[in-house]
């Protein structure tokens, strides 16, 4: 048991400090301030500074471009940029398919792939839910046919996030459809550009387009695009799926929204006239808030600690998707309180800013959207009902 | 012990039921959202004329129907359900009741003008550092010969783009959060230096930002001065209305709910046939009937002649509503996944709207201190 920092760790956060405040790109660090939406420049901008510094793929194996950094040094990154607000590239590449791609991906494949990947040349989406097959994603049903070095592809799939932007897709296709569900799968990289692929948006409750519909027709698919075995593609989903929930707790992100939210009860008066933090019955609610963080946080650092010590993310990661994603939704639920009449006003429809008639204070601007869009957060990566069901299985035996 | 209507309330419910169900479906509201305005054209007239439910809260002296709030209860559950936009609850209920309890000169002619569809008033009553507690006001208002001058920012004003009028919180003396000192003004729109700034909510209807820059107002538009009591008494059933309308907003996204779980089939079988999600849904049914409860308890106990009897009576049933409306609203949201976050889908339209009358005239925490502080005798 050692919870302190050593000396090397402790000047790896200074060289982080640093380099997120002097590199870390002005104008997105303004949008991100104004609460406009994040344009796909947005991203590149940020992911070309993390590629000249060396960063921006920390957990790729070292051939590929990985950092080596220890599991104290990731976590040492993700609090720092956290706390700055620094974009999370998005994660369908960078986590997700590269995984994927180098531990089951051929020579070939990685030669294409990763280093684009790295490099930001290519956008990845994710083609897995389907109308159909949200929780009971094995059932899916969009279908590939082979002819000769072609797979034919067809069929719809949904919730795909920032479809808009991508080039490449990775998606799961139903190769045998005789076989049991989960064995008639196959994991295939899809151009986005391919003849047959169109992509519809999905407008969610915030009014944010952030998701989409994918649909398949007649799309042509070349063999050597299929990763791993035919018919073995749900062994990757697996493995990406569990990649997908290690990073989903959100524990730094959360930390940085408490910061916030204080911020807010530094200014905002309660019903007393005091400061909104002078109130006992909302202290009590951000104290409770910050245990719930610390269970958390050292629930993950445990897990971490394990994984350091040569075993991969296992089914305790459904324990940090659930709390995770409930803390992430309480801090943005308290944000939305906090901020009083102007949780009201609908800042996208304010038309041209007046600047002598303001409306609301700029931090209430964006706290009844996000409170709506992080609902999504207990339903998408395995829905925190699927994650119970896969700890009383894998966890309790039951 | 009865918990019945009378013939006429039914007739009411109905009423206001079938029209809305003929002119107010879920595709007709969203277009007339995306339209700009956050009201459904022609509404408001259909109102007035065709249901003549804006006079609902008026005595049979100056037009109305002679009822109170019951019928205001039943008008905003049904209002509810819909997801009705108009600001039937600043224009009728919050104008109703200062004309009911007030007695002032002016209210035979404003009552006229409601009722017929051509005045509707919008209650600016929000200031942003006062949060829920009404005496807290900046704004202010300075004897001016026969008229007064009214000086400040009313925030989240709702129904203001189309208000003819706003009903206005304003302090004639004392310091800014004295109980002395507060007045309550009809005052016209086209009133000189006053300026609105009009946004859409979240939710879809419209709100204002409302500024006074020495507004001068007739001396014979003072509602009432030293008028704390008379504000919060119209709060509070303005308070009962509104969750008269929360409670339509609950069994609407209880009956989506088992409709969608009851369609949608995952691993081969309907959602609703796991007991998980039973159980889950049973545990949104009880609060949705324990809201529906604590709304009737109100709406009995607020005509009460005992002031803290009412303020103790509202928020007890504000705290369990409020609830009731995160717990029923995420799970419904929850329950239907993916397609519970989408605009397309009826259910987030209701979970938006419910998610916003959680906090309206107080959330949770506020109400709960009130009656905290109402039961051992003290100030509310």
């Amino acid at each position: 048991m050692n919870l302190e920092f050593t000396p090397e760790e402790n000047a790896f956060r200074d060289e982080v400090r640093d380099f997120l405040e002097t590199r870390y790109p002005k104008e997105v660090a303004e949008r991100q301030a104004a609460g406009l939406e994040l344009r796909k420049e947005d991203y590149f901008a940020w992911q070309k500074v993390l590629l000249e510094k060396g960063w921006v793929t920390p957990n790729w194996p070292k051939e590929w471009g990985g950092t080596e950094w220890t599991p104290t040094q990731k976590y040492i990154w993700s609090e720092e940029t956290a706390k700055v607000d620094a974009l999370q590239l998005p994660a369908f590449g960078v986590s997700m398919v590269a995984p994927v791609l180098w531990t089951f991906g051929t020579q070939a494949q990685k030669d294409r792939f990763l280093t684009a990947t790295r490099n930001g040349d290519i956008w990845w989406c994710q083609g897995y839910s389907e109308p159909g097959s949200g929780s009971d994603l094995a059932s899916l049903k969009t279908r590939a046919v082979r002819e000769g070095d072609f797979y034919i592809v067809n069929g719809q799939k949904t919730w795909t996030t920032l479809a808009q932007y991508a080039d490449w897709g990775f998606f799961l296709v139903r190769t045998d459809p005789d076989a049991k569900k989960q064995e008639g799968i196959s994991f295939l990289l899809i151009d986005m550009k391919s003849p047959g692929v169109t992509v519809r948006p999905i407008i969610t409750m915030d009014g944010a387009h952030e998701v989409n519909e994918v649909f398949l027709d007649n799309v042509k698919v070349p063999v050597d695009q299929r990763v791993y075995e035919e018919n073995k593609g749900w062994t990757v989903a697996k493995f990406l799926l569990s990649h997908e929930r290690s990073g989903i707790a959100g524990i730094a992100r959360s930390k940085r929204g408490v910061d916030r939210l204080r911020k807010i009860a530094r200014a905002e008066f309660s019903d007393s006239g005091e400061k909104l933090i002078e109130d006992p019955q909302f202290r009590r609610k951000l104290a409770d808030l910050e245990i719930d963080i610390t269970a958390l946080e050292y629930t993950e650092l445990r897990s971490l600690a394990s994984e350091s010590a040569g075993k991969g993310p296992g089914p305790e990661a459904s324990m940090l998707k659930i709390k995770g994603t409930e803390i992430q939704q309480r801090v943005t639920e308290l944000v939305l309180e906090a901020v009083g009449h102007y949780g009201s006003p609908y800042f996208r429809g304010f038309g041209e800013a007046g600047n002598a008639y303001p409306i609301g204070p700029d931090y209430a601007h964006q706290a009844a959207p996000r409170y709506f869009n992080v609902r999504k957060t207990s339903i998408y990566g395995g829905s925190n009902e699927i994650q119970r069901n896969i700890i009383a299985k894998m966890v309790l035996g039951l | 012990m009865d918990f019945n209507f009378t013939e006429e309330q039914t007739m009411l419910r109905d009423t206001v039921a079938s029209w809305l169900s003929d002119n107010y479906g879920f595709e007709a509201r969203w277009a007339a959202i995306k339209a700009g305005g956050g009201e459904k054209p022609g509404a408001w007239q259909a109102y007035a004329e065709e249901l003549g439910i804006l006079g609902a809260g008026f005595s049979e002296d100056l037009g109305g129907l002679g009822g109170g709030v019951t019928e205001h209860m039943i008008v905003m559950e049904e209002f509810g359900k819909a997801l009705a936009l108009e600001d039937y609850l600043g224009a009728a209920v919050v104008a109703g009741s200062f004309i009911r309890h007030a007695g002032w000169n002016g209210a035979a002619a404003l009552a006229e003008g409601i009722i017929a569809g051509t005045a509707k008033p919008a209650f600016a009553y929000a200031e942003a550092q006062a949060r829920y507690t009404w005496h807290d006001l900046k704004t202010t208002a300075r004897k001016d010969g026969d008229a007064y001058v009214l000086n400040g920012h009313k925030g989240v004003v709702m129904g203001g783009p189309t208000a003819t009028h706003f009903i206005v919180t304003a302090r004639t003396s004392g310091g800014q959060r004295d109980r002395a000192g507060v007045a309550v003004f009809l005052v016209d729109k086209e009133s000189k230096g006053l300026v609105t700034r009009d946004y859409p909510n979240i939710d879809g209807p419209s709100a204002s930002e409302v500024f006074f820059e020495n507004v001068s107002v007739p001396a014979s538009n003072l509602i009432a001065d030293n008028a704390i009591d008379l504000v919060e008494r119209v709060i509070d059933e303005a308070t009962v209305a509104s969750l008269a309308e929360a409670c339509g907003v609950l069994q609407k996204m209880h009956e989506q709910t088992l409709d969608y779980t009851k369609t949608r089939k995952q691993f081969g079988q309907p959602l609703a046939s796991f007991q998980a999600l039973q159980h889950r849904m049973v545990d949104m049914y009880i609060a949705w009937q324990q809201a529906v409860s604590m709304t009737y308890m109100a709406t009995i106990k607020v005509t009460e002649d005992d002031a803290a009897t009412r303020a103790k009576a509202v928020s007890a049933a504000k705290v369990q509503v409020a609830r009731a409306l995160k717990f029923v609203g995420e799970n419904a949201i929850q329950l239907h996944g993916g397609m519970g976050m989408t605009e397309e889908m009826p259910v987030s339209h209701y979970f938006k709207r419910g998610t916003l009358l959680r906090n309206l005239f107080g959330g949770e925490d506020k109400h709960i201190v009130r009656y905290e502080n109402l039961s051992i005798g003290k100030d509310a």
